[in-house]
């Protein structure tokens, strides 16, 4: 079993609390895992990814080879978008249809969706209007990690351990909302994924 | 996983193997991608419950002085910081290698190719190779976690310092890593010889010879190293030299199967001329694949190689000259098919780091622009490293200069030597006091025209808000440097001060002498976190 992820999104979007939801979900499941992440500058708002490989062999490098990953999770739609040369042919482009606009010269957002279903096999969901639907208007995050966990060869009762063990100090109700929003999201993808 | 094993960034690796390893003292300025050592360490009970040193220091060249002066005394000690750090460190650390080390010292240094949050990508190994001390360069996180203990057993053992060298793709990668036993601190112990550490020119020529000494013995354990490996290949077309993480990128494209080639795994310096005969002797071509500069590559090929190159890599086209590796690049080093991918499409714009929302620098900003760039121009305002160099971008180009940390202020002095009016300076708070200050200093004797803004957002915000020496310090820090006090003003920058700002510099560019200006307000990221902390602290 192998599976590459690029996690892509802007600097402050908070990307790494979905590689951690997935992360121990990979090491309860007895994988292996590398994950590369941007610290620095670009957390400033600027574009920032983590490269999240888990493996149940030796996973070398720590950078996700072009056209190997299985899939690119974006909280972001441009950001999705930006790294589509590391998808693999057969993988998936799971991404938020939200965008965030911190730059004057944003895409027209229709072109930036039409690319995105020029891929294969791609998941577009409203991730934010999923979030606040669910009355957990910070639970983006945990809409697109659901989404994405069609497409993932783990357990998906790990991934609510993982939320279990990301959120568990914030009390017992916070824990049953992002597992609800981690539901929902998977949910849409099984209804909506494109093939 | 067990519990003996955590999911570790690389730096967080060294910082709990120094831990175990029996470190008594760690001593560092921020710096990406180095900083999470340090805060490992801070965070860390088992340091807090030993009472291990780990406040920060004023900058690199302090960290690594305070460092040798633990080592004086027998304990085993840790400096770390960014790859342009050991150039501010350099003078004690080349000289280090003179005194040598009584109690163990590791300099961990962590390079960041490609440049992604730093202002050049110089590869350690280079000051290492020059300070003529052994490098440890891991290519895993649990290589990086078992180099501290086999770091301090050489320093110890040769008396020597050793350099840990990080790159930004394994300081920021995470990974499992299984803890050792830890060991005991060392007990305090000053050195056999009390003149060691003394490099008046007689006992530092005999020191020196000294040191020529130890390099036959420290290749040797090079060569014996657990870190070198040389694997047998059955193809002997080419031989491949690996170094710390590059060996990854090619073991990456050998995924299920053994690489054909023979390959030097090289994670120890310095470089094991065994292993390297034994590859010149049996293979047509060497492919060096190293991370950051062509340091093998070059040693190996020497001035005198100029035939058909025998000898591959970053100088040879056969990978980037610039920029770090990935495993793209090596695939084809090895003359591997590239892997199909789609390239990205047009539509996406490029988004660089900004200013946050609501930060005190673009009040700062905005103002010195209509006090100085709409008045007399661009090419004014002299900068330095921090969140503030963002201000060379749009909307504000307004800096002209970012070359190191303090250069801002000499800058200005130089250029208003030249005769350049106005002539500013901007730098930020933590700037200030890790190399501003004595070029302040330069200023006040010569009673040069120029004005510093000091940026005091009481946090060194670009590395992620850790505590700034400046604060509370700044004003009387300028005064007893020399500067006027009444040339010493301050203003919170916001958007309804603004005018009151503008006037503020308009008056000092009007004052022939030293001005500083302390804009003052605290960054919006560690105000939120600070917010959200003492929220936490009310629920529980």
């Amino acid at each position: 079993m192998k599976l590459d992820i690029i996690l892509a999104g802007v600097g402050g979007q908070g990307i790494l609390s979905i590689a951690t939801v997935i992360g121990y979900a990979a090491v309860e499941s007895g994988l292996s895992l590398k994950q590369a992440e941007v610290h620095g500058m670009s957390q400033r708002g600027g574009d920032v990814q983590s490269h999240l490989r888990i493996s149940d062999k030796t996973i070398y490098s720590d950078l996700v080879p072009e056209g190997a990953a299985d899939i690119i999770l974006s909280v972001e739609p441009m950001e999705s978008l930006r790294y589509i040369p590391y998808l693999s042919p057969e993988g998936w482009l799971v991404t938020n249809t939200t965008p965030y606009k911190n730059i004057a010269n944003y895409p027209d957002l229709d072109a930036v969706l039409k690319e995105v279903d020029k891929v294969p096999q791609h998941v577009a969901i409203d991730a934010d209007g999923t979030a606040k639907d669910l009355k957990n208007p910070r639970g983006m995050n945990m809409v697109m990690t659901g989404a994405a966990s069609l497409f993932m060869d783990i357990d998906f009762e790990k991934l609510k351990e993982g939320i279990r063990y990301s959120f568990g100090r914030k009390g017992q109700e916070i824990v049953d909302l992002n597992i609800a929003t981690l539901e929902a999201g998977r949910k849409f993808a099984e209804e909506n994924r494109s093939s | 996983m067990d519990n003996n094993t955590l999911l570790l960034l690389g730096d967080e690796a060294v910082a709990q193997g120094a831990l175990d390893a029996g470190t008594s003292g760690f001593y560092a300025y921020p710096g990406t991608p180095s900083t999470e050592i340090m805060e490992y360490v801070q965070h860390s009970s088992q340091a807090a419950e030993k009472n291990i040193h780990r406040m920060w220091s004023a900058n690199e060249k302090t960290a690594v002085e305070t460092a040798i002066g633990m080592s004086y005394a027998g304990k085993r000690t840790m400096a770390m910081m960014k790859h342009v750090g050991l150039n501010v460190a350099a003078d004690p650390f080349i000289n280090s290698g003179i005194t040598g080390a009584n109690g163990g010292i590791i300099v961990t240094v962590a390079d960041d190719p490609s440049m992604h949050s730093s202002q050049n990508e110089q590869d350690s190994r280079v000051l290492a190779n020059f300070a003529m001390v052994p490098i440890l360069e891991p290519s895993n996180q649990q290589e990086a976690y078992q180099m501290c203990f086999t770091g301090f057993e050489l320093s110890e053992k040769y008396q020597t310092p050793v350099v840990l060298r990080l790159t930004t793709r394994i300081a920021h990668s995470r990974s499992g890593v299984k803890r050792g036993a830890p060991l005991k601190e060392n007990e305090l112990t000053m050195p056999e010889d009390k003149r060691q550490f003394v490099l008046l020119p007689a006992i530092a020529r005999r020191r020196y010879k000294l040191l020529l000494e130890k390099l036959p013995a420290l290749e040797v354990e090079a060569n014996n190293s657990p870190y070198n490996h040389y694997y047998e290949g059955s193809n002997k077309k080419m031989g491949i030299i690996a170094t710390g993480i590059a060996y990854n990128y090619v073991m990456e494209n050998f995924q299920d199967q053994q690489c054909p080639y023979p390959l030097l795994k090289l994670s120890q310096y310095p470089i094991p001329r065994a292993y390297i005969d034994r590859m010149v002797n049996e293979c047509e071509e060497i492919l060096v694949v190293e991370e950051g500069m062509p340091v093998v590559e070059e040693k190996l090929r020497g001035l005198l190689d100029r035939g058909p190159a025998i000898v591959k890599g970053r100088m040879t086209g056969e990978l980037p000259r610039d920029g770090e590796l990935n495993p793209r690049h090596v695939r084809k080093a090895l003359g591997m098919e590239a892997r199909q991918s789609a390239s990205a499409p047009e539509v996406i714009a490029p988004r660089p780091p900004a200013l946050c929302p609501g930060c005190s620098h673009i009040d700062t900003y905005n103002a010195i622009n209509e006090a100085v760039k709409s008045e007399y121009g661009d090419g004014h305002v002299f900068s330095d490293i921090g969140c503030y160099t963002l201000g060379a971008l749009p909307p504000f180009e307004a800096i002209n200069s970012c070359v190191d940390m303090g250069a801002s202020i000499t800058m200005a002095k130089g250029a208003s030597d030249a005769g350049l009016y106005p002539s500013a300076a901007v730098i930020g708070d933590s700037t200030f006091t890790h190399s501003g200050m004595t070029g302040l200093l330069d200023a006040v004797i010569e009673g040069s025209n120029i004005v510093v803004f000091i940026l005091d957002n009481s946090t060194t915000a670009m590395t992620g808000g850790q505590q700034s020496h400046a604060s509370g310090r700044l004003f009387n820090i300028c005064e007893g440097l020399g500067v006027h006090p009444d040339h010493i003003r301050s203003i919170i920058p916001k958007r309804n001060t603004h005018d009151q700002f503008v006037q503020i510099i308009k008056e000092e560019l009007a004052y022939e002498g030293v001005s500083v200006i302390i804009p003052q307000r605290e960054c919006v990221q560690t105000q939120l976190r600070r917010a959200k902390q003492k929220k936490k602290g009310g629920e529980a």
